[in-house]
């Protein structure tokens, strides 16, 4: 199975960074997810390990041996493209026995193997049908199933899920994990949807304009993002913009504007510095007017949003700012109406304190 | 089925095909082949039509010293320009509701017209320059309908409506294909805002598809400006550029021939880069809307009108001055001549023998452009050589067809002559592929560029090399271009007549053959040319419906 390493990577088209100084290690048998917005290099990524791309700089490794000028036939990876490129002139079991037979085996035992392949994703039964014969679903399956069938142990899929309706992602999405783990693959699944990659992912790295901003593991990515553009991009979150007021061991008092203040857990961070704090919006209740305790931040209510499983109440602080909250229907006694004025509340805990950028919060979090 | 099982030649194709693949692997082997192809481009096509006129520059001084010729000369060039002009822009305004017309409407009968726009483009012009010829001026024909001598006799009135039937289906062809892959939904889109169908295809189609009508305006342009035997047959004792090179080369007036071809060559040239420069800033009117006229425009009766009038315009100025050729030809089946004809004898012997050169020479320039052509089509597609690098080829790639081909005919003559000393076998042959290398290197382009790169990536990922990627996934994807692309290289050299003329003095084509026939009825009589007519007819539609029989199949 192979190790994936990448030293230093850079991969430029004219003037544009695709891939800025990227080092990352993908261990066998992993499942890694390369999360971040449009443009921010995800492809090119996948493209430069695949070999249908070469560095300008860096080096890559698969297995302890240097790759870069290796050719994507003889790299041994199963690349899958968003739109799954099936050969539109080739059946099913022809597309699927297009690898094995390009790899040296016979005609018979290609056939032999590309059955056993869409018999793994039940689809032997349309091994005569053309790609243009089958819905989304199948053609996914049919791309999966060429992939295992060329031997690969590393599959490269770009936006694997991409193209299909939103019930059928979220089926496909377990089955594609626990195929890849059955059969002991190695996996980089480029994603946009944070949530898809949370799901599947054992280890996640964040891009953002060609560079890495994060690595770790889903739970650590979530809940400790290293900066204020991973806080935005996974999850719903919360910006507050204040000063450090006090600081002392057991944690600090930020205060916003407008005279609102907000205790927090974090110490590193000196009186008077200009700081941003975050917070999830699930984190974040919503209670009734006069209620009293720490972080309780009196405002009125601008929207309430009905998302099926919980709300999502949006509020303006008495300080002018902007919060919202993701209420699950089991917490709510009743429906707060818009113009109510409520108290928001969190927890010290579950605050994060990131210092200002000096090109302030829009562009830090911006995604485009 | 096992590749050990197999044995005699396809073991050994096996054998080459494995070969090939393993070669395919090294880098540089590759650049070698797309190097092979760009160096074949550049010496074979390019440069020789260039230099071969520049090489004799000094004959042009004695006719710019000779007042009348120079005189004849510049008329001549004038009228060239003048009527390709005029057919263009006439072609353009008849064309797009035609093409518009098939894409929208449906029915059998918009597939018979469909087809039927496509007749003055697959047969040879020769044999359309006969047939408007006998339509238009003849007693035979439409004047003698009319009860008149000449409705319209030969000079520049029948040089416009020849060159308005054979442009016409170039114009038809390119924007239905444009017509069919442009997104509606900009014009849904218009509508719902409340445009009506007029204002919307006047402000939203017409703008979008502008960079595909400028080069439909181009194409049947440089067919005008090119086309010579069709145009002597029609032309009388009238002259347009590519006339005048024909005579003054039938005279030995190497000068005035060399001057002229070298003014159309270079304003040619000139133009098509001013227009390719200036195309994009071009800004058809969509500022204004004349609503009350516009949405009179758009109803149902003025829309049926539109129709009915662009169908009289193809059925009177197309379709039936085409296919008038079938009437006198067919007086030759039951006079006797068939029989002499068949037998090869008297004047069917050189008859039969131009139609083997003929096919001779346009199969061996399918094969050299479909082997050459194919890789720079890949060059250009995927952009192989950079993006600045690959839009100047995919340029000068489109420059032997900008060539008034009478004019390149005399400098490869003068060329190849001087350099190659080769036999004049050779020079048509290199004169054909030359004409007819941008019929195939382009459209292959496109096709290639249909075909989502992602394909060639996934097929190297799961192992192929990249001529196994070419040979399983590119060439059986674009296998349907490939055949047309062919035959359009077919068609083109079987019908070309004025490169023919300016290379060869001993040999003869059908077409050239044809129009000496045409041009003297006194000698030939009706019959005889009706028949050769029909056999260049016949022969155009066989090897076309044989080549469409095979793709069915494959």
């Amino acid at each position: 199975m192979p190790e994936i390493r990448l030293i230093e990577v850079s991969k430029r088209f004219g003037r544009i960074e695709a891939i800025d100084d990227i080092s990352l290690e993908i261990k066998n048998g992993e499942y890694l997810c390369v999360l971040g917005p449009t443009g921010s290099g995800k492809t090119t990524l996948l493209r430069l390990i695949a070999g249908l791309l070469r560095p300008d700089e860096g080096e890559i490794f698969m297995d302890e041996r240097r790759v870069n000028e290796l050719p994507a036939e003889e790299r041994d990876v199963a690349y899958m493209p968003q739109q799954y490129a099936l050969f539109p002139h080739m059946t099913v079991l022809g597309n699927v026995a297009f690898g094995p037979l390009s790899r040296g085996k016979d005609p018979a035992e290609a056939s032999r193997t590309a059955l056993d392949m869409l018999k793994l994703v039940r689809l032997h039964e349309r091994a005569d049908a053309l790609p243009s014969e089958l819905s989304g679903g199948m053609q996914q399956r049919v791309a999966l199933a060429r992939s295992l069938a060329s031997g690969a142990k590393l599959m490269l899929l770009d936006e694997p899920l991409g193209a299909l309706d939103a019930r059928l992602r979220v089926e496909l999405r377990y089955r594609l994990k626990s195929m890849v783990k059955n059969l002991g693959l190695t996996a980089i699944h480029v994603t946009h949807d944070q949530r898809e990659a949370m799901i599947v992912a054992d280890r996640i790295v964040v891009l953002r304009a060609g560079r890495s901003e994060q690595i770790g593991t889903p739970f650590h990515i979530y809940q400790r993002p290293e900066n204020l553009f991973v806080a935005n991009f996974v999850g719903d979150t919360n910006f507050l913009d204040g000063t450090v007021s006090k600081a002392d061991s057991t944690g600090s008092y930020v205060e916003l504007r407008g005279g609102l203040n907000v205790r927090v857990q974090e110490t590193s961070f000196l009186t008077g510095e200009r700081v941003i704090l975050t917070i999830r919006q699930e984190l974040t209740s919503v209670k009734a007017y006069g209620w009293e305790s720490v972080n309780a931040l009196p405002g009125t209510v601008l929207a309430v949003r009905f998302l099926g499983d919980y709300l999502r109440i949006e509020i303006r602080l008495m300080n002018g700012d902007e919060v919202g909250a993701e209420v699950p229907l089991t917490n709510i006694n009743t429906y707060p109406k818009i113009g109510e004025e409520v108290v928001v509340s969190f927890k010290p805990l579950d605050v994060s304190v990131y210092t200002t950028p000096p090109r302030g919060l829009a562009k830090e979090i911006e995604v485009a | 089925m096992t590749g050990d099982k197999r044995t005699g030649l396809p073991r050994l194709l096996d054998g080459i095909l494995a070969l090939l693949d393993k070669l395919s692997a090294s880098p540089t082997i590759r650049k070698g082949t797309y190097l092979g192809a760009l160096l074949f481009f550049v010496i074979i096509i390019l440069i020789p039509p260039i230099i071969g006129i520049l090489l004799k520059w000094s004959l042009i001084s004695e006719t710019l010293q000779n007042p009348p010729q120079m005189a004849r000369a510049q008329s001549a060039i004038l009228a060239s320009f003048t009527i390709a002009f005029i057919v263009s822009f006439l072609d353009l305004l008849a064309g797009l509701p035609m093409a518009w017309l098939i894409v929208k409407r449906r029915g059998r009968w918009v597939s018979v017209i469909d087809t039927l726009a496509d007749i003055p483009f697959i047969i040879p012009t020769v044999t359309l320059g006969y047939s408007v010829l006998t339509f238009w001026s003849e007693p035979n024909g439409i004047s003698g309908l009319l009860d008149v001598e000449h409705l319209f006799s030969p000079g520049p009135i029948l040089i416009t409506l020849l060159h308005f039937a054979f442009s016409y289906p170039v114009i038809v062809r390119l924007m239905v294909g444009e017509f069919q892959g442009y997104n509606l939904v900009y014009e849904t889109a218009a509508r719902t805002l409340g445009a009506p169908t007029f204002t919307a295809f006047r402000t939203v189609t017409m703008s979008i598809l502008k960079p595909a009508i400028i080069a439909a305006f181009l194409l049947a342009f440089s067919r005008s400006l090119s086309e010579t035997g069709a145009t002597a047959i029609v032309a009388g004792t009238f002259e347009n550029g590519p006339i005048f090179i024909r005579n003054a080369r039938s005279a030995g007036q190497e000068g005035p021939m060399v001057l002229v071809s070298s003014i159309l060559i270079a304003v040619s040239v000139a133009i098509f880069a001013v227009i390719g420069l200036l195309g994009p800033c071009l800004r058809f009117p969509s500022k204004k809307v004349w609503t009350g006229l516009e949405w009179r425009l758009s109803r149902r009766n003025a829309a049926m009108v539109k129709d009915a009038s662009t169908l009289i315009v193809f059925g009177l100025l197309v379709a039936s001055p085409s296919l008038f050729v079938i009437f006198p030809s067919l007086a030759g089946l039951f006079d006797g001549t068939l029989q002499t004809a068949l037998t090869g004898s008297g004047v069917w012997a050189p008859f039969w023998s131009s139609l083997v050169t003929s096919y001779v020479v346009a199969l061996i320039a399918a094969f050299i452009n479909v082997i050459i052509g194919f890789p720079m089509a890949v060059i250009i597609a995927r952009r192989k050589l950079g993006t600045r690098f690959t839009a100047l080829m995919d340029a000068l790639v489109a420059v032997p067809v900008i060539i008034p081909s009478v004019a390149l005919g005399v400098s490869l003559n003068i060329f190849w002559n001087a350099f190659g000393n080769l036999p004049e076998f050779w020079v048509l042959v290199l004169a054909h592929t030359t004409i007819t290398y941008t019929y195939f290197a382009r459209p292959m382009a496109a096709a290639i560029q249909g075909i989502s790169e992602e394909l060639e990536d996934v097929g190297r990922t799961l192992g192929s090399r990249p001529f196994g990627t070419f040979r399983k996934i590119v060439l059986p994807l674009t296998k349907y271009s490939i055949f047309s692309s062919a035959v359009m290289v077919l068609t083109r050299s079987v019908g070309e007549t004025g490169a023919t003329v300016a290379v060869v003095k001993r040999l003869q084509t059908a077409p050239v053959l044809l129009v000496d026939w045409i041009t003297h009825p006194e000698i030939y009589g009706p019959s005889t040319v009706g028949l050769g007519v029909l056999f260049l007819v016949l022969m155009a539609s066989v090897s076309l419906l044989a080549i469409r029989l095979t793709l069915r199949r494959g």
